[in-house]
């Protein structure tokens, strides 16, 4: 294997971690504060504080391993996307700076203000949305170069069938795991309520996250030839993906094997994921950018590989350990416990 | 193609950002060392009360931090937003620390996470105070590699160029630069002392409002004898910066002390104004201080401003920004001396009102100090991005839209600010210590029934 595609392999593994903690993270704000709105937050509340409070900080470390290893991995992607994506970054910055920090305001500082609750959970769908703009970009057809300099094409991009397909899938997806994930983490509660209430957000959600998916492969085709026969070519990837989706249904309508529905999960997004970013490659910005032509020089990526395995060393035991403490320690997650500073 | 108006928001943005951030970065790298002391003395000497301290700091660190951690998010996303032709380049040579101080926060993250939340989980204190180290180390081992990103862009090395592509690279020649031991050491040390000054002031303000609780005092104490052991550190490393300097940037050096022409024996130029004519007014002139402070000899030869070009000098404001951090540094060392002198002989003016304001001022002077010090670094740097490589101007962004970006921030860092400090009073009001350890008296008093 090149060390451009181990590079990439890795950050995008990186980008899946970020993904599906992130995305339960962001729905658990959004349906707190939905049950709020409708008076029943006394059955979320409690659980959805629990899961949250001692990995967030985590879950946006995720997120910067993944910009400050692209940059390092392939440094023109800063020209490119730097030079790109200013406003909807920034805009996604501040959302992640108002949303982490009222976090820790709220949860440590002082209780109970419900404008916070709402602005976190509605901050949670709007983050995926403008980060979702991204993957649009990759795509091509929304940058022109002018002067030598890439521009973004706003009116194009905003009234583009393709990325408000992407926006809603990444709503639907964000929603469908984190109601998966929280299903069974009441049920390892043991608080039959909220694993009621969230198994029926998960069956809700699953329905928008598979029309979208499924549309925007046809939008594909049109928007990216090319890309859109190479996600044919994996097809059975993606049946397999569908499959897996399909089990994870048929267990929570039949209420049983939570845990493995969250296993199946991570795997049916797994291999959308990949075979998705296996089908984009070898483009990092369609067509102007390719992970050959933008990547580092030899010594930097065998450095930065070699820093990569010593720091896994460090991590995998560290998150072993964070793990062990907290989502699968029965008397943290039923409660029993309630050691914070 | 440079777009004029995209170089001057970029600039004012970063510096907005770094400004901010950097408040909540030095806490958060020197807070967790107090913690650590704290819990240790605590648990040495069987002590609660610094046991408790340790555990309100905690507390308290953790608002700071997370502002710490979501301005980090952005400005590690601004430098390739803002300055997207820098990082394309340099990106080549100094990634390398950057992908580790990623590894650096991580550790520390998880490691957080864990001792906020297990403060009675273990049987042995022992077990839960050991946390700290990691987090701890986490956090100044991410001052460390980011610092090494900026001392490379003060003194770049470890690649060639060649018609203007970067070529035989070498990663970790470029993060070990003739920049680096003396800004990361600075940098550390200025963290711990600021730190230290910060809850010293916090310590002598609660005295000053009326509770006379001794808990303030042990903190006090503490918290002053480790002001002074890092300010006297932070001072003498700024003496081996200055010769970093005299030896490899010395238009930063010469532009800081307003040191015009080159001579031996160069006297060393404090407070003052320049007129319009270049000339210095009301100033200090310390007799071949210059001259010490760049080669350590009185008599050297010091490199003068007259020696460069027009375009190459940084602007010479920066000579205020260079005194506003020495005299706050010599201010502290002196406070605590005084302060650590006194309670050792006995005497009673350190417990007078107007001694404590001048700890209580201590803490917000640090700050100011290190926001100067950063100044100071930076526009220091200038007309460089990367010091004789790249011009700040070619490094930006050209994209239109940053004036407005600008004032989106300028709102986030407002409602960041305020909401970090009204919760940080609400969390300390509600919960005073006299409660607390009423709290726990109760609490104990009812296990052992």
């Amino acid at each position: 294997m090149s060390l451009e595609i181990l590079g990439i392999t890795v950050l995008w593994t990186f980008l899946f971690g970020y993904i599906i903690v992130a995305s339960i993270d962001f729905g658990a704000g959004f349906f707190n504060a939905y049950s709020l709105l409708t008076n029943r937050s006394h059955i979320l509340t409690n659980i959805i504080q629990r899961y949250l409070s001692p990995v967030w900080e985590v879950t946006n470390v995720f997120l910067v391993f993944f910009f400050v290893g692209i940059v390092g991995f392939f440094p023109q992607t800063a020209y490119y996307y730097g030079t790109l994506l200013l406003v909807p970054v920034s805009i996604s910055i501040i959302l992640l700076a108002v949303r982490g920090s009222y976090y820790a305001f709220e949860s440590y500082g002082s209780s109970g203000h419900k404008g916070y609750a709402f602005a976190y959970g509605l901050s949670g769908l709007l983050i995926p949305a403008s980060l979702s703009v991204v993957l649009t970009i990759s795509e091509g057809g929304f940058v022109d170069v002018v002067n030598g300099h890439p521009e973004l094409d706003y009116w194009k991009l905003y009234t583009s069938p393709l990325s408000w397909s992407i926006v809603l899938l990444s709503v639907a997806a964000v929603l469908y795991i984190s109601a998966v994930f929280l299903t069974w983490y009441a049920w390892k509660a043991k608080d039959l309520e909220a694993t009621n209430l969230m198994r029926k957000y998960a069956l809700i959600w699953s329905i928008p996250l598979i029309i979208t998916a499924a549309g925007i492969i046809v939008e594909l085709r049109a928007h990216n030839k090319i890309h859109y026969e190479n996600i044919v070519k994996l097809w059975p990837v993606f049946t397999l993906s569908a499959i897996l989706f399909l089990i994870t249904l048929y267990f929570i309508w039949k209420k049983q094997s939570y845990g493995m529905s969250v296993v199946l999960l991570i795997l049916q997004f797994a291999f959308a994921f990949f075979a998705y970013g296996f089908s984009h490659y070898p483009y990092l910005l369609y067509p102007h950018l390719t992970i050959h032509e933008g990547f580092t020089n030899q010594e930097m990526a065998i450095a930065l590989v070699i820093v990569f395995i010593l720091g896994l060393c460090l991590l995998i035991p560290s998150l072993y350990l964070l793990f062990r403490l907290f989502l699968f320690n029965k008397e943290y997650v039923t409660g029993e416990r309630k050691d914070h500073a | 193609m440079i777009n004029e108006s995209a170089v001057f928001w970029s600039r004012v943005l970063t510096e907005l950002t770094l400004s901010f951030h950097i408040i909540y970065a030095t806490i958060g790298v020197g807070i967790p060392l107090m913690i650590m002391i704290a819990q240790w003395v605590g648990y040495k000497n069987k002590d609660e009360h610094y046991i408790l301290l340790a555990r309100r700091w905690a507390r308290g660190f953790v608002i700071t931090v997370a502002v710490g951690v979501v301005t980090g998010t952005a400005i590690g996303l601004q430098l390739s937003l803002l300055w997207p032709n820098f990082m394309q380049l340099a990106g080549q040579v100094i990634a390398l620390p950057l992908f580790m101080e990623t590894f650096a926060f991580f550790f520390e993250a998880i490691f957080l996470g864990i001792y906020l939340y297990t403060w009675d989980r273990f049987d042995s204190q022992r077990k839960h105070m050991l946390l700290l180290i990691p987090v701890a180390i986490g956090a100044s081992m991410s001052a460390v590699f980011i610092t090494i990103v900026n001392a490379f862009m003060n003194a770049p090395q470890g690649f060639e160029m060649l018609n203007g592509e970067l070529v035989n690279i070498q990663p970790l020649v470029a993060m070990f630069n003739p920049a680096m031991p003396t800004k990361v050491a600075h940098v550390l040390v200025s963290a711990y002392m600021t730190s230290a000054f910060v809850l010293a002031s916090i310590a002598a303000f609660r005295l000053l409002k009326g509770s006379n609780h001794i808990y303030h005092k042990k903190a006090l104490f503490l918290l002053m004898k480790l002001g002074l052991i890092f300010s006297i550190a932070t001072a003498i490393i700024g003496d081996f910066s200055g010769k970093y300097l005299a030896e490899y940037q010395p238009e930063k050096l010469a532009a800081a002390e307003w040191h015009f022409e080159t001579e031996e024996g160069a006297p060393l130029v404090l407070l003052g104004f320049l007129n319009d004519e270049e000339e210095i007014t009301y100033s200090i002139r310390i007799p071949y201080a210059l001259s010490i402070l760049a080669h350590g000899n009185p008599m050297a030869e010091v490199v003068g401003l007259e020696e460069f070009p027009e375009d190459e000098i940084p602007p010479l404001y920066i000579h205020y920004l260079f005194n506003i951090m020495v005299f706050i540094g010599m201010f502290m060392i002196l406070v605590s001396i005084i302060y650590l002198a006194g309670i050792w002989r006995g005497w009673s003016f350190i417990k007078a009102k107007w001694f404590r304001w001048g700890i209580v001022t201590g803490g917000p002077l640090s700050i100011i100090a290190i926001e100067a010090g950063w100044w100071l670094a930076e526009v220091g740097r200038q007309p460089w991005i990367l010091r004789g490589i790249m011009r700040t101007e070619e490094g930006a962004t050209t994209s239109g839209q940053v004036d407005l970006m600008f004032m989106l921030f300028c709102l986030l860092y407002l409602v960041l600010g305020i909401g970090s400090v009204v919760v940080l009073r609400r969390m300390f009001r509600s919960n005073s210590i006299e409660q607390e350890i009423a709290d726990r008296k109760s609490l104990k008093a009812g296990e052992g029934q």
